[in-house]
């Protein structure tokens, strides 16, 4: 297994340590696997905690700090957090206006979630929810646990948070975040499968020479499995699925996001041919973004989010943000 | 009549065998899944082990209970809500007794099962550990072999099954074919039961 790492048992934890060192404007738990903003809890206004499994750095330990994420709770690798972590980092971040849990759709990461809300509602701390489900690839019905949560969990988290930095109330915060979720939507392609730590070799069988297309970020499969495509005809594929789906009649943001292993090169190049697809579609560009933010450990491909704004939303895109991995305005 | 002792190795009993099957339980969570289920497992059966011994609980309820709330504290993922909510409803439903029979325990697991359905919305069929766990809590009025018989049929049984909850329903028809990993690890849980018992 050629891996930059001891053991699996303590990836999770090992990172945290380099973490905390590399970030000392953080408080990092690494025993508690809680990432806390230092400034917190920031007086009048409302915490913003998210978390999911490890894996998909910088997602979310990256995104903590002023003008996003008031905490971050990363469990092990693609395995949602416990309940006593977002409790912890409930409590740690409530300055007395209440608490705003992301979380994605995944039934780990659901039913953890849940079970904090009402612990940490039991300690008296307020809590509001929002679900984060923007994978067009999947289609939802009664019969499924619903479409996943990806890439709309950075805009979700760094407009309620630059909403929650304003000092809105939570009912606000929680408003907003339903309505860039509902306004966001994804799609994902993989051309190769990732590498877990404690399996040590793919998760997935994905052949040399083709590609999945639609697939989650855990590598789960999505819509079909096709022989390699040029990034020009994936551009197509991935942007005409979101639009499907989305159909805007404003201006949006747009993530072009690696899964890990794709480099920028590929990305910027990806890039260019998803805004020529926005160009011939008529759907205006207001502010873009490239790299790895929702990542899938070492897999290689892309995903598109893209995430209709009015003025308001806009506004909350531009403010400063000052976390690891995000950081613009400050 | 079954004592704390009993559940005590009852549990430790699943620990070593999901310690032993982990590697299969990962390969099943592989093929469907994201490849963590028998680790995932594995630290929390150690995590019960080490807080009964520390802990030491004086009945049937409070040592499943207690098993329960520490795999919510130490798993995470879909299973430590979904199996600590089994154990701790079915060690709920024990109440304070510091013996019960066979029979309240049947009753007491289809209470733990039925909990189970709640929290994860789903039912027969859809390819979870309810396959393994609902004709298991059944089989169990009649015998500790019977329960162990049917979980282990309710997890093969899976194999040709839709997944329609949890990460596997992402996979849609490619999902069949492969044995849900939450069954075969609760055929493990069943199996733990029934060795103890004998």
């Amino acid at each position: 297994m050629r891996m930059l790492i001891n053991v699996p048992e303590t990836v999770v934890a090992d990172a945290l340590r380099g973490m905390a060192a590399a970030h000392p404007e953080l408080n990092v738990d690494v025993e508690n696997r809680v990432v806390v903003r230092r400034d917190a809890p920031a007086p009048g206004k409302v915490g913003l905690v998210s978390g999911g499994g490890s894996g998909h750095e910088p997602l979310h330990g990256g995104f903590v700090g002023p003008g996003m994420l008031a905490a971050a709770c990363p469990g092990e690798v693609f395995t949602s957090p416990v309940p006593d972590q977002m409790v912890r980092a409930a409590a740690a971040v409530d300055s007395g206006e209440g608490v705003l849990f992301i979380v994605k759709n995944y039934t780990g990461d659901v039913l953890n979630f849940d079970m904090a809300a009402e612990l940490a509602e039991d300690e008296g701390v307020r809590i509001a929810k929002v679900l984060v489900n923007d994978d067009v690839a999947v289609t939802d019905s009664l019969f499924t646990a619903g479409r996943r949560g990806t890439g709309a969990t950075l805009f979700v988290e760094k407009l309620a948070g630059a909403a929650a930095e304003e000092g809105a109330p939570l009912e606000r915060v929680e408003a907003i975040a339903r309505r860039v979720n509902e306004r966001a939507r994804s799609f994902g392609v993989a051309l190769s499968a990732c590498t877990t730590p404690s399996k040590g070799s793919p998760t997935f069988d994905l052949p040399a020479g083709e590609l999945e297309l639609g697939v989650g970020i855990h590598g789960e499969p999505g819509r079909e499995r096709r022989a390699m495509m040029t990034s020009r005809e994936i551009a197509d594929y991935s942007v005409n699925a979101v639009l499907e789906d989305l159909r805007p009649n404003g201006p949006v943001l747009a993530l072009v996001n690696g899964m890990g292993a794709t480099p920028l090169l590929e990305l910027y190049g990806f890039n260019a041919e998803v805004q020529r697809v926005l160009a011939e579609r008529d759907v205006s560009v207001a502010r873009t973004l490239v790299g790895n933010y929702v990542t899938s450990l070492d897999m290689a491909g892309c995903s598109v989010t893209l995430c209709q704004v009015d003025e308001e939303l806009l506004r909350l895109w531009d403010a400063p943000v000052k976390t690891p991995a995000l950081r613009w305005g400050c | 009549m079954l004592d704390a002792e009993f559940f005590r190795r009852w549990m430790t009993t699943t620990a070593e065998t999901v310690e032993r099957e982990a590697d299969r339980l990962t390969e099943l969570d592989s093929a469907i899944g994201d490849a963590d289920h028998g680790s995932n497992l594995r630290r929390g059966f150690a995590a019960v082990t080490a807080v009964l011994e520390k802990d030491n609980p004086d009945t049937p309820g409070a040592v499943l209970t207690l098993a329960g709330r520490q795999l919510i504290s130490t798993v995470g993922g879909a299973s430590g809500p979904l199996y600590g909510t089994l154990l701790r409803s079915t060690g709920k439903a024990l109440g304070d007794a510091a013996e019960v029979t066979r029979e309240q325990l049947a009753d007491a697991l289809s209470a733990g099962v039925a909990a189970v359905g709640r929290l994860g919305g789903a039912a027969a069929g859809d390819k979870t550990m309810l396959d393994a766990l609902l004709p298991a809590a059944e089989s169990l009025s009649e015998s500790f072999e019977a329960a162990a018989a049917a979980a282990e049929t309710g997890a093969l049984a899976t194999v040709p099954l839709q997944a329609r909850k949890g990460r596997a329903s992402y996979l849609g028809e490619r999902s069949m074919g492969h044995q849900d990993p939450g069954a075969a690890s609760s055929a493990l849980l069943i199996g733990a039961l029934a060795d103890v018992a004998s």
